[in-house]
């Protein structure tokens, strides 16, 4: 094809560009250096160095920060993984009602995460919330839920009299009520995402295993998991990325980040150094700090996806 | 293990995940429907059948509230026309008082009383207005650069793509920070602008674009240069009307994302007329935390233009998120 000076590509690229390199690039370079700004509010800042990244190891808040992010990356994710493959296995073997399953479970994923957060607020009061009601169904009494700063390991072990010592407590059961929230949010998802890479895989292969007299449960395991990884190293990476940057709930669902900081997932803490206490250089860098470990956790991700994949 | 008995378990398996998943739903609109006295109460999870106590005397019938039960007389507050009490602890036989109960009490009032408590039509206008807007913006921005992208040969194609690609894998918390000085120092804090401009351009769009122009076949773009048409001629007498089908389901996924992006919005505007739904509705939870049936019937009507969205375009939704990936 010739290229025609008078419609240059570059005037195609031009507004996306224009655009992304304004609103993405400059504020993600500019992130880079206010973290080494003494910065409150807006005005001048002044150079100090990596006092605010002094400051930040230095606090335990941030650090309970960082502990809580973990508990919470460590149960949304692999659930995020779990739920969706076998539900999406099932999905897979059936003809009629397929699509109304589907619509079902991708519903919570388009509505707002604002909207559900108020609602699974309520679903978890103590006093009239549906989780209480449908455990009394099952003989557990009610739960505090997300006024409940005791570690959920700690709660489930003195149920059966035994005393877990506080450092082995686990997320606060507040905490456990914003990761079922969380995991319930993106299940949809994850499952569509499954059926699209289980419907890439040759019905042969089943074929093959049903005459050699394979049983369901090993076609799962020998066939559909090792084919379906490429699958499965997209939704570690996506569910991973997205869990790092939970807000949204914890904005509405928890009385900031409480009860005692239980909640208060890494991204709350930047939002609440930065636009609660007004000192943006030092939240610019712990946004620095988020920055490193998601692109660390990526580059992993796609290192590990070359020697995993089939 | 017999056929027809494994795919029971699978069709029951596949409900009850169905229903985790779609219950919260139902629980708010039941809510929703309840009156706070009546959710409260805690007598029933869904929507409770309408209770009262009548007293009857000689063919006359007054709502009252029932009190307490002694013996064979019951102490009741008589209730008027208004349902306010008219007559405190009245002593009542308890033969002429009588339960009744109807099916179900809807109380659409809560739909009603949440819309008026705070301006949810300012912020439903606000939010229609960003998404439409930012929605043109997306769609012009996306479909050039696609077209280059997926049509044209210039130095730093790779360069530029991967660019863009990675720019728009940076979670936003990263940012915002960063955004909200920049958008400060050009006075865009609280103006529309700061709620529109920066979300005129998707990665996403772009990408869904590109892959729709390759699928078209060379030779109409060749036909149309032979023709004399110029590049931009081309793109929008021939190519847009057979973009029609991807346009839609780009701009449905773009809606969608304005629709609910929340942290942004928070961030950037403060006055009260430029709250988006999604920060008016975070500002309802802080004013009427106790009001727990107003905040269901918001919550249910906040979502309602993306479940009907949602309907009716669920197939393109599904297909494509399973597809490319959408994450938001």
């Amino acid at each position: 094809m010739k290229t025609q000076w008078k419609s240059s590509p570059y005037l195609y690229i031009l507004p996306a560009f224009l655009l992304l390199f304004l609103f993405r690039t400059i504020p993600v370079i500019m992130s880079l250096i206010i973290g080494f700004f003494k910065w409150e509010i807006t005005g001048s800042g002044e150079f100090i160095g990596f006092e605010n990244y002094k400051n930040m190891f230095a606090d335990p808040v941030f650090w309970k920060s960082i502990t809580n992010t973990l508990w919470f990356v460590a149960f949304v994710v692999p659930a995020s993984i779990v739920f969706p493959l076998f539900f999406a296995t099932l999905l897979n073997q059936i003809k009629r009602l397929k699509s109304l399953f589907r619509m079902m479970y991708f519903l919570p994923f388009v509505t707002s995460l604002v909207a559900v957060s108020i609602v699974w607020k309520i679903i978890f009061s103590e006093q009239a919330g549906l989780a209480n009601s449908m455990l009394g169904w099952i003989g557990i009494s009610p739960q505090k839920w997300l006024s409940e700063s005791t570690g959920i390991f700690q709660l489930i072990f003195s149920t059966f009299g035994v005393q877990l010592p506080a450092w082995m407590g686990g997320p606060s059961q507040a905490l456990v009520a914003i990761i079922i929230m969380t995991i319930w949010k993106g299940l949809g998802y994850n499952t569509i995402i499954y059926l699209a890479g289980l419907q890439n895989i040759p019905k042969d292969y089943y074929e093959a295993a049903d005459i050699d007299g394979a049983s369901k449960i090993k076609q799962f395991f020998r066939i559909t998991i090792p084919l379906v990884s490429p699958t499965t190293f997209y939704v570690l990476l996506m569910t991973t990325i997205v869990s790092f940057q939970a807000f949204a709930q914890i904005y509405l669902m928890t009385d900031k980040g409480g009860p005692l900081d239980t909640t208060k997932l890494i991204v709350y803490y930047i939002y609440d150094r930065g636009f609660d206490a007004l000192n943006m250089g030092y939240a610019s860098a712990v946004a620095l700090f988020l920055f490193i470990i998601v692109l660390g956790l990526t580059l992993i991700q796609k290192r590990l996806e070359k020697h995993v994949h089939y | 293990m017999n056929d027809k008995l494994r795919l029971g378990i699978i069709y029951f398996l596949l409900s009850m995940f169905g229903l985790f998943m779609i219950i919260p739903f139902i629980w708010m609109i039941s809510t929703a429907l309840m009156t706070q006295s009546e959710f409260n109460k805690h007598d029933s999870l869904f929507i409770p059948k309408e209770r009262y106590h009548v007293w009857e005397t000689a063919g006359e019938q007054q709502r009252v509230l029932f009190v307490q039960a002694k013996g064979d007389s019951t102490v009741v507050h008589v209730l008027n026309e208004e349902l306010k009490i008219k007559e405190e602890y009245k002593t009542v036989p308890s033969s002429q008082v009588r339960e009744i109960v109807k099916k179900p009490s809807l109380s659409w009032d809560n739909f009603i009383k949440a819309f008026n408590k705070v301006p949810f039509g300012i912020y439903f206008a606000n939010t229609l207005y960003v998404s439409f807007v930012s929605l043109l913006g997306v769609l012009l921005t996306s479909f050039l650069a696609a077209y280059a992208f997926a049509r044209m040969e210039f130095w730093g194609k790779n360069f530029f793509f991967l660019l863009f690609l990675s720019m728009m894998m940076v979670p936003e918390p990263i940012y915002l920070i960063s955004s909200y000085m920049m958008l400060d120092k050009l006075n865009w804090l609280d103006t529309y602008k700061a709620l529109i401009i920066p979300w005129c351009v998707n990665i996403f769009t772009i990408f869904l674009f590109r892959q729709h122009f390759r699928s078209l076949p060379k030779e109409l773009f060749d036909a149309a240069m032979i023709d004399g048409a110029s590049t931009f001629g081309m793109l929008w007498r021939i190519i847009l009307p057979l973009s029609k089908p991807i346009i839609a389901t780009a701009s449905v996924f773009s809606l969608i994302g304005s629709w609910n992006s929340f942290m942004w919005p928070l961030v950037m505007t403060n006055r009260p007329e430029l709250r988006v739904l999604q920060v008016g509705l975070s500002y309802f939870n802080q004013e009427a935390s106790t009001q727990t049936t107003l905040l269901m019937a918001a919550s249910t009507f906040s979502i309602v233009p993306i479940l009907i969205l949602f309907f009716l375009a669920q197939k393109q939704i599904i297909a494509s998120a399973a597809k490319t990936g959408m994450k938001d």
